[in-house]
């Protein structure tokens, strides 16, 4: 501190001019951000547990994809290919589930954890506005999260495609085959479109119905949350018998119904068949009630950390 | 200017009323000591200065609304919750880094210089570290933070004697500067005493003190009396009288000093006596309306 501050400070008690006069820059987003991947280490932790654990069964297999692998004839494209491709998107569905159930357990403790444990006193006693504060948590489902996955599948992708080199020519087989029929960027591009728009922006209002709660909620976050989707399915199924709200919330969670593409016959939104519809998808009504509800949650969570303190 | 303006402040839990309509104004350079018994609706109160709690009534500090502009007003203003609050996951660096990233007046190497005449290293998490490291640090980090004002809530709660008088020495010597204000509770008041500069007694929610120390030590004086002169002392109308060792020691308010020279050796008592005699002149008071 230096002595012009202390003069400014003593003299005007507008502090205005003094804040601006010794403020150094900050980055408060930034920060918060910083502070959800340090306290939630297990969300990069348990993916990249899962990609390890999926590598080693991809390697102890390995001889039977290839003995399949023979059994397919070059000519026949479609089967070769999918073939071939099998393992990098089974792969990439585990990491896809990985990343939903980790959204999930992240969410419903976004706002809860600071409240358990006191510290969201000292959060509260920096100048950071709830706002940010909640945005930040609401990032990581939205945005961290799904390219921390998207990063480790590709990892994942690059290391497979590494053993399978090493393994192909000691059998015979060619390797330029492998790398030609497979289109790893091609792949990795319909990665990249699936994850965002299926597993992040779909299901987000799932997310901050969630982190909602786990604002309010002084125990047991997701059953509170589940309860009234319960409450409400159950209702539904009663008076008119359907069974639309459960299967819309289900399907919001797992990424279905979201109208990403078109893959007739191919199970994998990562295969080579599948045609991308975004044109269906941004004019979809679901997707912006989706946002709009996503918003009004995330409004009411900013509200209510304003008026929470420890549990 | 006043740090703190508060008019006619009051809170209701459900039933309970935590503040029951309190007036306050704290002038810059003040170290006031809010002392009161345990739901008297001390933390209540330091919990709408600091933007924690929605009141009624009017409330400014350092000319802001709390409870509207908390994050603004965090830039100039520090607390110590009662207990530790620092995350436990959280490294040491990591807190620094943190509080430098989104706090523009905090001046990371007077944290740093403050914690290297610690045993806080900086790699260790802070559920690694003891009670009183924990409070340490986060004295490091309130110490840095160029604050104007400091909101204490029983920041030496569970720490050992050492630890409680390295804590007050520091905040007097390295931080108060004159120009900053502190606001402590604290149960613990034979500690602050020498420290505070304005003393207010809270209870039920209502102010029933309200002095500076130096009214506090020209107004309240105490006698030991001999058990002969005891009958003469106690028509001059003592607020309160207690015995020990067989002698009374008897605790007047507003009577001349020179007057009670007469009794004995008059002196200046411990806010924790006249907290005593004020507080149960009160609840003497309250059931006397109870009935």
């Amino acid at each position: 501190m230096n002595s012009e501050s202390n003069v400014l400070r003593e003299s005007a008690l507008g502090s205005e001019r003094v804040t601006a006069e010794s403020a150094s820059p900050t980055h408060p987003f930034y920060w918060s951000v910083r502070r959800e991947l340090w306290e939630n280490r297990w969300i990069y932790v348990g993916q990249l547990a899962i990609a390890a654990v999926f590598l080693l069964v991809f390697l102890i297999n390995m001889t039977v994809w290839l003995a399949k692998m023979r059994g397919v004839s070059p000519t026949d494209t479609e089967q070769y290919w999918e073939t071939i491709a099998l393992p990098y998107n089974i792969g990439a569905g585990v990491m896809m589930g990985t990343l939903i159930l980790m959204s999930l357990f992240y969410s419903a403790d976004a706002l809860y954890g600071e409240r358990r444990d006191r510290s969201i006193l000292f959060w509260k006693s920096l100048p950071v506005s709830d706002l940010t504060v909640v945005l930040a948590k609401a990032s990581i489902p939205l945005v961290i999260l799904p390219l921390l996955t998207i990063a480790i599948t590709m990892a994942m992708h690059v290391i497979m495609l590494l053993m399978s080199s090493i393994v192909l020519p000691m059998r015979g087989m060619s390797v330029a085959a492998l790398w030609r029929e497979l289109s790893v960027f091609q792949m990795w591009g319909l990665l990249i479109y699936h994850i965002f728009l299926a597993h992040a922006i779909w299901p987000f209002p799932v997310y901050c119905w969630l982190m909602l709660v786990s604002g309010w909620a002084r125990r047991a976050t997701l059953l509170w949350a589940a309860l009234p989707v319960i409450a409400i399915g159950g209702i539904e199924k009663l008076v008119l018998h359907t069974s639309h709200f459960a299967a819309m919330v289900g399907n919001r969670m797992i990424g279905g119904g979201a109208p990403t593409d078109v893959t007739s016959g191919e199970m994998f939104p990562t295969g080579p068949m599948t045609h991308l519809t975004p044109a269906r998808y941004l004019s979809a009504p679901g997707l912006w009630i989706g946002f709009a509800v996503a918003v009004i949650f995330l409004t009411l969570a900013v509200r209510l950390r304003r008026y929470r303190g420890p549990i | 200017m006043a740090v703190i303006e508060a008019r006619s402040l009051r809170k209701e839990f459900g039933t309970t009323v935590a503040l029951d309509g309190i007036d306050l104004r704290v002038e810059e350079g003040r170290i006031l000591g809010l002392i009161g018994p345990n739901g008297a609706g001390k933390t209540t109160a330091l919990n709408a200065i600091l933007g924690l709690t929605s009141y009624q009534g009017e409330l400014k500090v350092l000319g802001r609304d709390p409870w509207n502009e908390r994050d603004r007003l965090m830039r100039e203003v520090s607390f110590i919750a009662d207990v530790a609050v620092l995350p436990r996951w959280i490294r040491v660096s990591q807190l620094l880094d943190c509080v430098a990233g989104v706090h523009p007046r905090f001046d990371r190497s007077k944290a740093e210089n403050f914690l290297a005449k610690t045993m806080i290293k900086s790699q260790r998490k802070v559920r690694e570290l003891s009670k009183g490291m924990v409070a340490q640090l986060h004295l490091a980090l309130v110490m840095a933070i160029d604050a104007r004002l400091l909101v204490l809530d029983e920041p030496t709660l569970g720490l050992d004697i050492l630890y409680r008088k390295q804590f007050y020495d520091s905040l007097l010597n390295d931080y108060f500067d004159g120009s900053r204000t502190i606001v402590v509770t604290t149960h613990q008041v034979e500690e602050v005493q020498h420290v505070l500069t304005d003393l207010m007694f809270i209870d039920q929610g209502r102010i029933v003190l309200n002095c500076s120390m130096d009214e506090f030590e020209s107004r309240y004086a105490e006698v030991i009396v001999n058990p002969e002169r005891v009958a003469a002392a106690r028509a001059m109308s003592p607020i309160y009288e207690r015995q020990v060792f067989g002698r009374s020691i008897l605790l007047f308010d507003g009577v001349d000093r020179q007057k009670l020279a007469a009794f004995g050796e008059a002196r200046t008592p411990s806010i924790a006596d006249l907290f005593v005699a004020v507080m149960g002149k009160e609840s003497a008071a309250a059931q006397g309306a109870a009935r």
